[in-house]
């Protein structure tokens, strides 16, 4: 497959494990976290890990959008599924999260409530446009990756008068987390360097993360997400540390640049402002970290149509996600891990994604525990 | 002036061209009699079936009897490379086939949704006693029940198989044993990728066709090599990890793959990364996995390249000792992984 097999070239990966291990000082430990749940599939998927010296450690970031979903939001979800006999559109991801009361959206839609898989916002939109009669609402969820194209839509609803669309908005900005990830931490997350964000970052460019690296002294290396695209970035972050920098470097040059994708942003500022704050799973209530949609399309906006309250609640008390998403632990240190939260019945959200840490580990790398622990 | 008596059939003729299911083709009467008697005995016909019996007597074989029935739910009904009357075929066949055993019979049972054209039913019943002479097995009897609108999907096919299996020849899930080699007969995905580029308008994809094939013939060449075969099975749903899985457990072994080594059309690689699917989980219809003993290996991959539907064979693993029954694989990358059994829905409907 072209411009595709070429990133997991076996000879080419090789290579660059060689590059790693030279560049690697042995007496040194390194850590490094891939922010994006594409990255923790890819390695996962292609045994990245494998090919790296054991002093060079991954830690999974919080960059899986079901993952950072509070358990409030998709309550939120479920009451207008199930009290408002609105047809309610989202992505596959979001069906199977836990929510309160052991409820699921998909545990929604057996009991009656009209939950319906979408692949795109356009397809929630065009059932709208499709059957008048009823509402439909587009849980829209995601980084700025999935962000554009729910404003896309919200600005065509706008234009083509739709009386009976709108939109619940968990959208999330991926600079202030990562800033919450570098705050100093109740718990102690020594990183020496950040895989930036591939998709995320074709939309906002490189140039958000320059004060990022230059606050918190970390290296960024923007990757794509093939697997050499993530070997390559490890190359790169360990000669920024050899040579004591803390740059923003763009391995993914064939998609990203400094600026971003103008026109995205521009219809992101113009359907979306910044909330006050937002609650993530794991990572806690961050300032300015999310988007709600903007007075002038109140109403598309399903929160303000239905008054829709957030309500915090608490993860499983046993459930370590928090944790995992902050980096300081690894899914096998949760003690509900294989055990009681398997991907045929997941217990918290990073076991639901295939992006998330914990459903990556189970599925592709949890023959690993034995060995490390043999 | 009056027709003559004797030129009176005092039925009129189906109108398969026109017409379509309603619900007396399923009540038990003279129009179910007719469906049979215009529409399937002349595509199945046999002796068997002729008789007109509710049930069919056999003459009886040396060997063990080998006992199989699928249902087929697929949608659509037609795909690049099959419908779902050859699916309905082969797909009981190879659950015979990779017992060792020899395919004779198959009962059909079709549930028919009222409003199917008669032309569609034919065309299916064509392409099943088509499939089903081409095997040399015979259709010998079977059921017709029709439900109202909208609660079928045109047609559903319930097919049960019966075989003869050879004294001597003894093929079973739990028969792999440490140091034997995993062979597969050709390429990975493409019944289930056929359909879902159908499905999903993927223009790029309306190469890919669906393999569906049915597998005795290629599994009595490779049974004649002499090679000591311990295990055989056909990788349909949940596609070949879910398949070694099956086997990993009732066998009480874990595997190692070689990723570089599994045989995949390039342009089912393409649809499932458009598509976000790993091929290892998409469904195959005419493929075969053999797990042969080690001094065997090459003489099995021999005879099934010989062969016209082991012609891409490959051997693609070694079975291994492993309390867990992980089955894993070298990825192309030189890293390892898990192939893990499905989790969830992969795919809607397929076959």
């Amino acid at each position: 497959m072209k411009y595709v097999d070429e990133f997991r070239d076996a000879a080419l990966a090789q290579n660059l494990a060689r590059s790693i291990a030279t560049e690697a000082e042995p007496e040194r430990e390194y850590r490094f976290m891939e922010f994006c749940g594409g990255h923790t599939h890819a390695i996962s998927r292609y045994g990245v890990t494998d090919l790296l010296p054991r002093n060079v450690q991954l830690i999974h970031g919080p960059g899986c959008p079901v993952c950072v979903l509070p358990v409030g939001r998709l309550d939120m979800a479920i009451a207008l599924a199930l009290e408002h006999r609105i047809t309610l559109c989202t992505y596959a991801d979001t069906l199977r999260v836990p929510a309160s009361e052991r409820m699921s959206l998909l545990k929604a839609r057996a009991r009656g409530a009209d939950v319906r898989m979408v692949y795109s916002a356009a397809d929630a939109l065009a059932l709208a446009q499709q059957q008048p009669e009823r509402h439909v609402v587009f849980f829209a969820i995601g980084f700025e990756t999935t962000t554009p194209p729910t404003a896309v839509v919200i600005r065509q609803a706008a234009e083509l008068g739709l009386q009976n669309f709108s939109v619940l908005c968990c959208h999330v900005l991926t600079p202030p987390a990562m800033r919450r990830i570098l705050e100093a931490p109740p718990e102690s997350l020594a990183l020496d360097g950040l895989i930036g964000p591939a998709h995320v970052s074709t939309v906002i460019g490189s140039q958000p993360y320059e004060a990022i690296a230059a606050t918190y002294r970390k290296p960024v290396v923007i990757a794509g997400f093939e697997p050499l695209d993530v070997m390559q970035a490890i190359l790169m972050l360990l000669r920024q540390c050899r040579e004591n920098r803390a740059e923003v470097e763009n391995e993914f040059t064939r998609a990203v640049t400094r600026e971003g994708n103008r026109k995205a942003q521009q219809w992101m500022d113009e359907v979306f402002e910044l909330r006050d704050s937002f609650e993530w799973r794991g990572l806690g209530t961050i300032p300015l970290s999310a988007l709600k949609i903007r007075e002038r399309y109140a109403q598309f906006d399903a929160e303000r149509r239905y008054a829709l309250a957030f309500r915090p609640v608490a993860d499983h008390r046993s459930c370590e996600c928090g944790a995992i998403l902050r980096g300081v632990k690894h899914p096998r240190e949760c003690a509900l891990f294989g055990t009681v939260c398997t991907p045929e019945s997941p217990m918290g959200a990073c076991m639901v994604s295939s992006e998330g840490a914990c459903a990556a580990h189970y599925t592709y790398g949890r023959f690993r525990d034995r060995e490390e622990h043999a | 002036m009056n027709t003559p008596a004797k030129s009176r059939r005092y039925v009129r003729p189906l109108d398969i061209a026109n017409g379509q299911v309603d619900l007396s083709h399923g009540s038990g009467g003279r129009a179910m009699a007719q469906l049979i008697s215009e529409l399937f005995l002349p595509e199945f016909d046999n002796p068997f079936l002729r008789e007109g019996n509710d049930g069919a007597r056999l003459p009886s074989e040396p060997g063990r009897l080998v006992m199989t029935s699928d249902a087929h739910v697929v949608s659509p009904l037609f795909f690049p490379g099959g419908d779902i009357g050859c699916l309905a075929v082969h797909g009981t066949l190879n659950d015979l086939a990779v017992m060792g055993a020899q395919p004779r019979w198959l009962a059909a049972s079709f549930i028919l949704e009222e409003g199917l054209p008669l032309a569609t039913l034919q065309q299916i019943a064509r392409s099943m006693g088509q499939a089903a002479r081409e095997a040399g097995v015979a259709i010998v009897t079977g059921d017709t029940k029709v439900v109202e609108r909208g609660k079928g999907d045109g047609v559903f096919i319930t097919t049960t198989g019966v075989g003869f299996l050879p004294e001597g020849v003894e093929i079973s899930g739990d028969r792999a044993r440490t140091g034997d080699r995993i062979l597969l007969s050709g390429t990975l995905g493409d019944h289930g990728m056929a359909i879902m580029a159908q499905r999903e308008s993927l223009g790029f994809a309306s190469a890919i066709e669906s393999d569906t094939a049915a597998l005795h013939g290629l599994i009595s060449t490779l049974l004649q090599s002499g090679a000591k075969v311990r295990v055989l099975r056909d990788p349909t749903r949940g596609g070949l990890a879910t398949t070694l899985n099956e086997i990993a457990g009732q066998s009480g072994v874990g595997m190692m793959l070689q990723e570089s080594a599994i045989p995949v059309h390039p342009a089912v690689a393409s649809a499932c990364e458009f598509l976000g699917l790993d091929p290892l989980y998409v469904a195959n219809e005419g493929k075969l996995v053999a797990i042969v003993a080690p001094e065997d290996a090459e003489r099995a991959l021999a005879a099934m390249q010989a062969h016209p539907l082991g012609r891409e064979a490959a051997i693609i693993g070694t079975v291994q000792d492993d309390p867990y029954q992980f089955v894993q694989m070298t990825t192309r990358l030189g890293g390892r992984r898990i192939v893990d059994w499905l989790s969830g829905e992969q795919l809607p409907r397929i076959c």
